[in-house]
């Protein structure tokens, strides 16, 4: 990057570290961060679809769903989470690959899973045989996205579905006073209201889906914990630039930008509470009313 | 092909080590069903050891943390803020590479402290294997997540029982012993119960991490992947593992559920606490 | 006549043509130098790129390069993320059951102990020693009477060794020996060990035209000492060429 970076061997401390710091497989490690924001900002409004989903099933009164509900929330809970993480992305493209071996391949007599391979005719392969590299890296973030969304809908969908049961029962007596219909006081009491409420366990499902991203290092994808193994290994002088075994400092800068994360996540659901408590009946909502008052 | 009874013997106990069963693992077409049962079952031992000393320890020294933390002097609860938030802050998972590469920087015979008199010699050469290492860091994770949940439980203890304690003139250890730390306890027992649930699912991230396993004696989610690299199959070894594990959640439940009712004895009915299994947390 | 002799023609080169648009994914770690590794410009550089390249363009063949862990790098190859392995991987036949090997591009090379320097021999017997897990040595190791520590990374068992935990390391010999040379601390202890074939590529058992059209290629390369060449490039000259 720098003129200077031609010959690195004969450099001084500060700039063969100006060179280091700023060499190719780093910029890829400062890039990698930005996967990890992706994953973020993809996965927190999917998550919240199918936290809603499961909260408008646990609250159904129709059994079967219901019940889908509930196993849904239950299982989630009760096993770990890196089970799911590593599960889904090979158990789903193995089903979407039996899926369309079925649509695809009805003439194929062989069964598909022989001894230890999974065996499915050409055109069921997916992604396409012949696909270019980046089909199949969204293709594998794809996979990665479905599994964190699928575990933390279950989260949120008991967040939501508690913070639902939180609207005060006066507000939900007034709408059947006034002639709602349950489906309309659903929609215009209490979905408005239950925001306030569901935000505590909204932004401590938020502060675990950071936490959880790491573990995308599982499935394959190059992100920060990839790159900080890689970097900090020790490197013979093959390399450009040798050095011995730096990782302590690399995962501690790792988890300085996770802390820092945090903080930021804090700060700004703190912001947001605020914002959402003026006008509601809560001791926040009160508060704000005497501030504003005085 | 091997009988469930040959697998048992060859395979309960092998993660223990090589001594303990059959010195290789099945590979390939070699694997059965039963393989995975016992492989995958035995090494919950691993699970269990991990999960029950770092709550055993972690119980302690959250109880002493959460006390600094809510102490007036900043000499107390900055330190513990601090230690607090770092440790909830990021992930576990990172938290162990982080500790392994600084485990493994330490030197191998130890490290002397000059005492004067004397030279103490920390053996730290134990740290880097996963059954001291990573319980070391899963108990500071515990104690940091357990630590805020009694903090938020001491800052709940209601007036009346305090006042009561005043005026009995109870001061000091007494005061906390009888008054102080089981109202504590009842307080965040809901939530504590759900933060042992999910240390012992954490478990499952450590041979996932730097530390290593040593004669391929791992705990059972290390035998699942293990399975699942050999035979290309997720749906035999992971849903057996989720299986394991949601048999020892409810065994977790069933536990601190005992332990919740004794502390609520003294409440009437309606007002005691009941666990429900609410997650908050993970790593 | 002549039109038509010339449209079977055009038609032969556009087929070629289009042959030469088949993209071949060739999987590899990028971990192990000096086989395979990301350099610091974030390309991989290697034996085995530059033979792979060279491969490619003697079978008129476009190539990707994909990096895949070591670990489930033969599910993924089977899976169909990419066609080929060319990762230092040694021809076995546990191996052989899964997937289908070309002919050997590089001889069997002895695997080697190192340690810190010093080391009693013994160790080899009844100490811990480290290795790559799912390699040959680490098989070697799990069936002598010493304790295996496995790592999923090579750069692991080295750090293993110089931090003590473990006693020795046994990998190939020239992944140790660019170490080990640059080291000094670091020695090789005991005999070498024999595990092992030769280093092959790996195809899927399905793609027989594929591992066929390679083959070719390296009989080719064997025979007009190119291939030699660059293994003496990467491997010193005391390394045993075809």
């Amino acid at each position: 990057m720098f003129q200077f970076c031609a010959d690195p061997s004969i450099l001084p401390d500060w700039q063969w570290f100006a060179c280091y710091l700023t060499s190719g497989t780093h910029l890829a490690f400062y890039r990698s961060f930005l996967v990890v924001m992706l994953l973020l900002v993809v996965v927190a409004p999917l998550a919240l679809g199918m936290g809603m989903l499961g909260a408008l099933a646990l609250r159904s009164h129709f059994l079967p769903f219901n019940w889908v509900g509930q196993g849904y929330v239950n299982l989630v809970r009760g096993v770990p989470d890196i089970v799911f993480f590593l599960f889904v992305p090979i158990a789903l493209g193995q089903g979407i690959e039996w899926v369309l071996h079925q649509i695809n391949c009805p003439d194929w007599d062989q069964p598909i899973r022989q001894g230890n391979d999974f065996i499915v005719c050409r055109e069921a392969k997916m992604p396409p045989v012949g696909a270019s590299a980046w089909v199949r890296n969204v293709y594998g973030f794809a996979m990665a996205v479905v599994a964190f969304a699928l575990v933390f809908g279950a989260f949120v969908a008991n967040t939501l579905y508690g913070a639902m049961r939180a609207v005060p029962r006066a507000q939900i007596e007034t709408a059947e006073a006034y002639g709602m219909t349950r489906a309309q006081a659903f929609r215009r009491i209490v979905l408005p209201q239950m925001w306030v409420f569901a935000l505590p366990g909204l932004s401590n499902i938020w502060q675990i889906l950071i936490k959880s991203t790491p573990l995308l290092f599982l499935l394959g994808i190059q992100d920060a914990v990839f790159w900080a193994r890689e970097l900090g290994g020790a490197k013979t002088s093959l390399f450009t630039y040798p050095h011995p075994d730096w990782r302590v400092w690399y995962f501690m800068a790792l988890l300085v930008f996770y802390l820092f994360l945090t903080w930021a996540s804090e700060r700004g659901f703190g912001w947001l509470t605020l914002r959402m408590s003026h006008g509601q009946a809560t001791a926040e909502g009160e508060r704000l009313r005497r501030k504003a008052v005085a | 092909m091997r009988t469930c009874a040959e697998s048992f013997q060859s395979y309960v106990l092998r993660p223990l080590g090589r001594d303990y069963g059959e010195n290789l693992l099945p590979r390939g077409l070699d694997i059965t069903f039963c393989d995975q049962l016992f492989l995958i079952g035995g090494g919950l031992i691993w699970n269990v050891y991990f999960a029950g000393v770092a709550i055993f320890f972690g119980f302690f020294l959250a109880t002493a943390v959460a006390l600094a933390k809510f102490s007036q002097s900043p000499w107390l609860n900055r330190p513990a803020g601090a230690f607090v938030f770092f440790f909830r802050g990021s992930p576990l998972f990172i938290q162990f590479f982080f500790f392994y590469s600084a485990f493994v920087l330490l030197p191998r015979v130890g490290i002397e402290i000059p005492l004067g008199f004397t030279t103490l010699t920390l053996h730290t050469s134990a740290l880097t294997t996963a059954q001291v290492g990573a319980l070391f860091v899963l108990i500071l994770n515990t104690t940091a997540y357990s630590a805020e949940l009694f903090y938020g439980a001491l800052r709940a203890i209601p007036k009346g029982d305090l006042e009561a304690a005043d005026a009995y003139g109870l001061t000091g250890f007494a005061r906390f012993r009888r008054i102080v730390w089981p109202n504590m306890l009842r307080l965040s027992w809901p939530s504590y119960t759900n933060e042992a649930i999910f240390l012992t699912h954490s478990t499952t991230l450590v041979f996932l991490s730097a530390f290593p396993a040593r004669q391929q004696s791992g705990e059972a989610f290390y035998y699942a992947r293990y399975f699942v690299d050999q035979t290309f199959n997720p749906f035999v070894a992971y849903p057996l593992v989720a299986a394991y594990f949601i048999l020892l959640t409810l065994a977790i439940i069933g536990t601190f559920g005992l332990v919740n009712i004794r502390l609520n004895r003294h409440l009437p009915r309606p007002q005691r606490a009941r666990i429900r299994f609410r997650p908050q947390y993970l790593r | 006549m002549k039109k038509l002799t010339l449209t079977l023609a055009a038609l032969a080169l556009s087929a070629t043509g289009a042959a030469a648009q088949d993209v071949v994914r060739m999987g590899t770690e990028g971990a192990y130098p000096p086989f395979n590794f990301i350099n610091d410009a974030n390309e991989l550089e290697g034996f085995e790129i530059d033979l792979g390249n060279e491969m490619c363009q003697r079978a008129e063949l476009t190539c990707e390069w994909v990096i895949n862990d070591w670990d489930t790098i033969i599910p993924n190859l089977v899976a169909g993320n990419y066609d080929t392995i060319i990762a230092g991987m040694s021809i076995t036949d546990a191996r052989r059951e899964v997937i289908a090997f070309t002919q050997e591009y590089k001889m069997p090379d002895p695997s080697l102990y190192a340690a810190l320097s010093g080391t009693d021999s013994s160790v080899i017997e009844g100490g811990v020693i480290a290795a790559q897990s799912n390699t040959i040595q680490a098989g070697h190791v799990a069936e002598t009477g010493a304790d295996l520590l496995e790592f999923p990374t090579p750069d692991e068992t080295i750090s293993a060794v110089r931090s003590g935990e473990a006693d020795a390391v046994l990998a190939d010999g020239d992944f140790l020996r660019t170490i080990v040379n640059e080291a000094a601390d670091l020695e090789f202890v005991g005999e070498p060990v024999f595990v092992g074939g030769g280093v092959g590529m790996g195809l899927r058992q399905s793609d027989t035209e594929l591992r066929e059209t390679f083959d070719a290629v390296i009989a080719e390369m064997k025979e007009d000492g190119s291939l030699n060449e660059l293994l003496i490039k990467w491997f010193g000259e005391d390394t045993p060429v075809f």
